[in-house]
């Protein structure tokens, strides 16, 4: 993992000076909430339904064992015990104080963590594969590039106030873990006749105006890269639309000229940036790229799993996934117990998950967009006992990728902007497919959940999507099949009228029956739906 | 009738205008009238609550009752977790 070096460091901690005097200001009349709102924003503190909420970043989804400690400590001493993961890689806290907020950012500090950059029209926490530097199907690791884009980012002058916000993945993999064609801009490190360099795709995004980004550069080669980003976000903060939030994003912008038109403007400004020299000199990347350099495996560690206990074998069926290493594996936590809330995490159990990784991962945990979290090193062998002490602290849900795995924004129940709640929509959802053999009957099955138009929940992206909307006063849920938020990216489309909260739970299970009744052999619900179109669902679900 | 609401400052609590202060139930709300909104910019103004806005509710036999389900959440708590709300043995659909 990335550790902060001097200038990290002092950056960080000056932050949080600065802050804990703008709150003491605001304490004292000296500044209005006008003043004072895009200062807290910018250190991720926001004014939600019933108290402050703070959004800490986790870059790239990354943590150490050390510093989930840190977050459970903060749920503890500072929230009501639990913390919430979000869609993007970071956690939420719901409960927290302002006058206390300098003192969390200082405690996150000392183990090299804040919340800069989680709010505001910057750009945000970079985004990543939560399987980085252990998938079998990994070209390169992604997370040296990610941690060359957080320094590049944090605190950029020129793109500190975007026409909106901007949010960047990075993935190392054809295989798409971390929805990259659904990012303002999504890049794909590749190599090409044996050099280093990404694919680049700029205007996804999901919202009130969902795109999948379009690609906008072929490849670029390694040594460019940076320099072809900086062009990227010129280009897009010269002639992004200030003047209409609706308008403002990115994706507007390339929708409106069009992908060709911003790809030749990027180019003749690349042809300028180019000449400042911003690209890193190789021995900065060196440096970067060592603290990800893999982990000490033992080259002797059995590749067999002992599946004779038939719980634990689901388990391993389900929410483990082969690792580059032999003799090791990926561990996915599921956070979707089928009475729980999508993403939350109590304290206790941030700190069981925090020791797990210690122990049996090489101290490395990771937190995924579809608010899981990854063990990512775990040795086959120590698999079971990894299972044992998840199942003790309600954490062996094995649901990985099955309709239970709702993503679910925070909704009407926390979230200022909301219209209608998500959680109890996923709840009523997941108790509709409690059973497990179900589940897995129905196979691959991403459901999200959004609570407004905003798209937190990744809605558009689900294979079911569902999005919460105000019918005059009272909620109402619409329905959509289709999205994908993998390689395959695609939107997902709305099926017609919205139902209740009740109502929009049978229609998701008469979606599914349409697809028991109509896949073929091998097909995921996504596949059978591309087959066979909307319609035999529509008429299923109204006649 | 009409409340006048807003969040405490340095805690972010969901506050109500009782008629002659602030309180965390909305039980203990006052009819403002015409008067919430300046009202509000005057106690915003002395930092007794941030972000004031006034809105419609109704009277029942339980006191004030907001008109928007947004409002309800707001001044019980999460219908998800009752245990955090102001009325933690209460069912989700008192807020509903």
């Amino acid at each position: 993992m990335y550790q902060y070096d001097t200038y990290d460091q002092s950056i960080v901690d000056a932050r949080v000076e600065e802050f804990r005097d703008q709150v003491k200001r605001r304490l004292a009349g000296e500044i209005t909430e006008d003043q004072f709102k895009p200062l807290r924003l910018m250190n991720g503190l926001y004014l939600q339904l019933h108290a402050y909420m703070l959004r800490v970043a986790v870059p790239y989804g990354t943590l150490s064992g050390k510093q989930m400690h840190m977050l459970a400590h903060v749920a503890r001493k500072y929230d009501r015990g639990y913390g919430h993961f979000t869609t993007r890689q970071n956690i939420q806290f719901n409960w927290i104080k302002l006058d206390q907020a300098p003192d969390i950012l200082a405690e996150l500090a000392t183990v090299e963590m804040h919340a800069i950059q989680t709010s505001g029209n910057c750009i945000r926490n970079i985004s990543s594969d939560q399987f980085a530097g252990a998938a079998a199907d990994e070209v390169t690791d992604p997370r040296p590039w990610a941690e060359l884009l957080r320094q590049w980012s944090t605190f950029h002058p020129e793109f500190t106030y975007l026409p909106r916000k901007f949010k960047i993945a990075v993935i190392g993999a054809d295989e798409d873990r971390a929805a990259m064609r659904l990012h303002d801009i999504g890049i794909q490190l590749l190599t090409r006749d044996g050099r280093l360099g990404a694919k680049i795709y700029v205007g996804g995004g999901m919202g009130r105006t969902p795109f999948v980004a379009p690609e906008i550069k072929d490849f670029v080669t390694a040594d460019d890269l940076m320099s072809y980003l900086e062009a990227c976000l010129r280009v897009y903060n010269r002639y992004g639309r200030r003047d209409n939030i609706y308008k403002a994003r990115i994706k507007i912008l390339i929708h409106e000229i069009g992908a060709a038109e911003y790809a030749r403007q990027v180019e003749e400004e690349f042809a300028h940036v180019k000449t400042l020299g911003i690209d890193p000199p190789l021995a900065e990347l060196e440096r970067i790229s060592a603290f990800f350099a893999p982990p000490a495996f033992d080259a002797d560690a059995p590749d067999t799993i002992d599946r004779s206990d038939p719980d634990f074998a689901v388990w391993v069926d389900q929410n483990v996934r082969p690792h580059k290493q032999p003799g090791y594996a990926i561990v996915t936590i599921s956070l979707k117990p089928t009475e729980g809330i999508p993403g939350d995490a109590s304290a206790d159990q941030l700190d069981v998950m925090a020791d797990l990784g210690t122990r049996y991962s090489f101290d490395e945990l990771r937190v995924t967009h579809a608010q899981n979290i990854v063990l990512p090193h775990v040795r086959k062998a120590d698999l079971y006992a990894v299972w044992q002490a998840l199942d003790a602290a309600g954490l062996a849900t094995a649901n990985l990728d099955l309709i239970g795995d709702i993503i679910a924004c925070p909704g009407l129940d926390y979230c200022a902007l909301a219209n209608a709640r998500s959680i109890p929509v996923a709840q009523k959802i997941a108790n509709r497919f409690a059973d497990l053999g179900r589940q897995r009957e129905l196979g691959e099955l991403k459901l999200k959940i959004s609570g407004c138009i905003n798209a937190c929940g990744h809605h558009h992206a689900g294979h079911i999507g569902i999005l919460g909307v105000d019918k005059k006063g009272i909620e109402n849920y619409q329905l959509s099949l289709g999205g994908s938020g993998a390689e395959d990216a695609s939107i997902a489309k709305i099926t017609g009228p919205g139902f209740d909260e009740d109502g929009i739970v049978d229609a998701v299970e008469t979606v599914t029956n349409v697809y028991l009744e109509r896949r073929e052999a091998g097909e995921r619900f996504l596949d059978t739906y591309r087959r066979v179109g909307m319609e035999p669902f529509k008429v299923a679900l109204y006649g | 009738m009409k409340l006048l609401t807003g969040n405490d400052l340095p805690t972010g609590d969901v506050i109500w205008w009782t008629g002659s202060g602030w309180s965390r139930h909305v039980t203990d709300a006052a009819d403002v009238g015409s008067e919430g909104e300046a009202l509000g910019k005057l106690e915003e103004a002395a930092r007794r609550v941030n972000g004031p806005y006034v809105i419609e509710a109704t009277l029942t036999p339980d006191g004030p009752r907001p008109a928007h389900i947004k409002d309800r959440v707001r001044a019980l708590g999460p219908t998800v977790r009752m245990d955090l709300t102001l009325a933690p043995e209460a069912s989700p659909q008192v807020v509903l």
